[in-house]
């Protein structure tokens, strides 16, 4: 099969789970709900709405090239840490380090993916901003919590930032025998990681007994996690296809992306238990704020990258 | 109003939505076209803009902030922005010789049927408290205009995304809520209503918090 072929099967896929999910959304809301309003279910339609309209972005991005998806996800990052810093525990003394954070180091470090210059932009937060940040925060007059202050700005930059600009920088590879195909290792990692997100939610609901974390997530069970993981994985064993791995490394690479992404959606929740939030903003409906949606990519993609630069990149 | 007034109103609403990505949460009061006075906390500049920007238009167009003359006379766009924009009720809070009384400037407003926008702290909270305490104008000009229902508006993270002396806003995710109004009670003095305003103030803060507990229903 040439690469239209695939382009057009997994387009075709999408718009199928999609489909069959507003099915079963507007059968539930006929028959059990009988159109009056139902939390759960009202909910499950709102989030298969989200879905279309995530679809449809992610596609027009792609269509868009190296350009478009960098844009996406400048912007994705951009929502994100806007949501992060807010509910962040900064103060007055903060505010020249946060211009820097959303002015300057969000959009150098997607310049740095857009231009493929690898070298800096896999240490620029790490290493720069990690160290200059707090220099400018010092000749603040204000030392009150500083290095609870620092700590939080820089971590809100790698998770919001450093970590999301790795799935746009899966475009900037060069895999021999694969190439023009990258765009699919993007569509690739947000299929598994939001299948695992879905498949970890239904297999949970039905199953679901043993709270896997109840501190953190009182809807995480350990039934939910190995159901959701395990098809996630045969998800993503099965679409080896569209990938540059055999079908046993696709299933091994899906696991370690799933675990990521459980990870992710723990800590975010830990995060948000501090705060004392239920979500993060209100930005997709049925979906909490941008942060609900991508906690997972943020933990998957650095790792997923990192995993196919180092075994697939000569 | 001319078209270049027009034009930068719309500006101006469409700017603050943007920046401070606040939704109006209306939960003491609904948005009616009634004579309010609405008094806020202050900790920004951008909160002026704020409460006023997030009223609906028909609001908008008939309530006019109360502001310090020393900051908002001083330049052309600032003179712009208060006088043609905002319609503000500009006070003299050095209470120079031939200014006139601040109380009286306010109720003649009320009584051309405007509504009001004020920040009875006085001036920028850039302390850590919550509030500072009120002055004493809120109580004069209820005791004046005893009529008029006073609105509480908390917002919340103004001050984060414009402090005092800054220029470059951090577009951080403001709120503001409008809470559930109070009158003067007849035989209320002036330290009794103080202290009943600003808790209401700060009842409407607590009510904008998201309730702690309940993770994510799905996370």
């Amino acid at each position: 099969m040439s690469f239209d072929d695939h382009t057009l099967l997994i387009a075709a896929g999408i718009f199928g789970i999609l489909v069959f999910a507003s099915a079963v959304g507007a059968i539930l809301r006929f028959a059990v709900a009988r159109g009056a309003p139902h939390p759960v279910i009202d909910n499950l339609n709102a989030r298969v709405y989200a879905w279309w309209f995530m679809a449809a972005v992610i596609g027009i991005a792609l269509l868009g090239g190296k350009t478009g998806v960098v844009a996406l996800f400048a912007f994705v990052s951009f929502v994100a840490l806007r949501e992060y810093l807010t509910v962040a525990p900064t103060r007055r003394g903060d505010h020249s380090t946060l211009v820097l954070a959303f002015f300057v180091a969000l959009p150098f470090q997607y310049l740095l993916v857009w231009i493929e210059w690898y070298g800096l932009y896999s240490i620029f937060i790490p290493v720069y901003a990690f160290l200059l940040l707090p220099t400018l925060a010092a000749f603040s007059a204000d030392m009150k919590d500083y290095l609870q202050r620092s700590a939080t700005i820089q971590w809100g930059l790698m998770i919001c930032v450093f970590c999301v600009s790795h799935v746009p920088a899966l475009l900037t590879l060069d895999i021999p025998g694969y190439e023009g195909r990258n765009a699919f290792l993007v569509v690739y990692l947000i299929l598994i990681v939001q299948s695992s997100d879905v498949l970890q939610y239904i297999w949970g609901k039905l199953l679901g007994r043993r709270k896997i974390a109840p501190q953190v997530s009182p809807s995480k069970t350990v039934e939910g996690f190995v159901g959701g993981v395990a098809s996630a994985v045969a998800l993503g064993t099965a679409l080896w296809w569209i990938t540059p791995f055999s079908p046993a490394q696709a299933g091994a690479i899906s696991l370690a992306i799933t675990v990521m992404g459980f990870f992710g959606g723990l800590v975010m929740s830990a995060i948000k238990r501090d705060r004392g939030l239920k979500d993060w903003g209100t930005l997709i409906e049925g979906h909490g704020g941008m942060l609900d949606r991508i906690d997972s990519v943020c933990f998957s993609a650095p790792v997923f990258f990192h995993i196919v630069r180092y075994g697939w990149t000569p | 109003m001319t078209l270049l007034t027009n034009l930068a109103a719309w500006g101006l609403t469409r700017f603050t939505r943007i920046v401070t990505g606040a939704h109006a949460r209306w939960l003491g009061c609904a948005p009616v076209p009634v004579q309010r006075i609405y008094f806020g906390n202050h900790s920004s500049h951008a909160d002026f803009a704020l409460i006023w920007a997030s009223l609906p238009s028909e609001l908008r167009k008939r309530t006019r902030p109360v502001a310090g003359a020393d900051y908002w006379e001083n330049g052309t766009i600032r003179r712009f922005v208060i006088h043609e924009v905002l319609r503000g009720v500009l006070i003299d809070r050095a209470r120079t010789e031939h200014a006139r009384d601040p109380i009286e400037l306010m109720a003649e407003s009320l009584d051309a049927g405007d509504s009001l926008i004020l920040f009875p702290e006085g001036t920028r909270n850039t302390t850590d408290e919550a509030l500072l305490p009120f002055r004493s104008g809120l109580y004069h000009l209820a005791a004046r205009r005893p009529d008029v229902e006073l609105v509480p508006v908390w917002m919340e993270n103004l001050g984060r995304l414009l402090p005092k002396g800054e220029f470059i806003p951090v577009p951080l995710l403001c709120s503001i809520t409008f809470g559930a109004p109070l009158k003067l009670a007849s035989g209320e003095t002036k330290d009794v209503f103080l202290a009943r305003a600003r808790q209401a103030l700060l009842a409407t803060r607590s009510s904008a918090r998201p309730e702690n507990g309940q993770a994510h229903e799905l996370r």
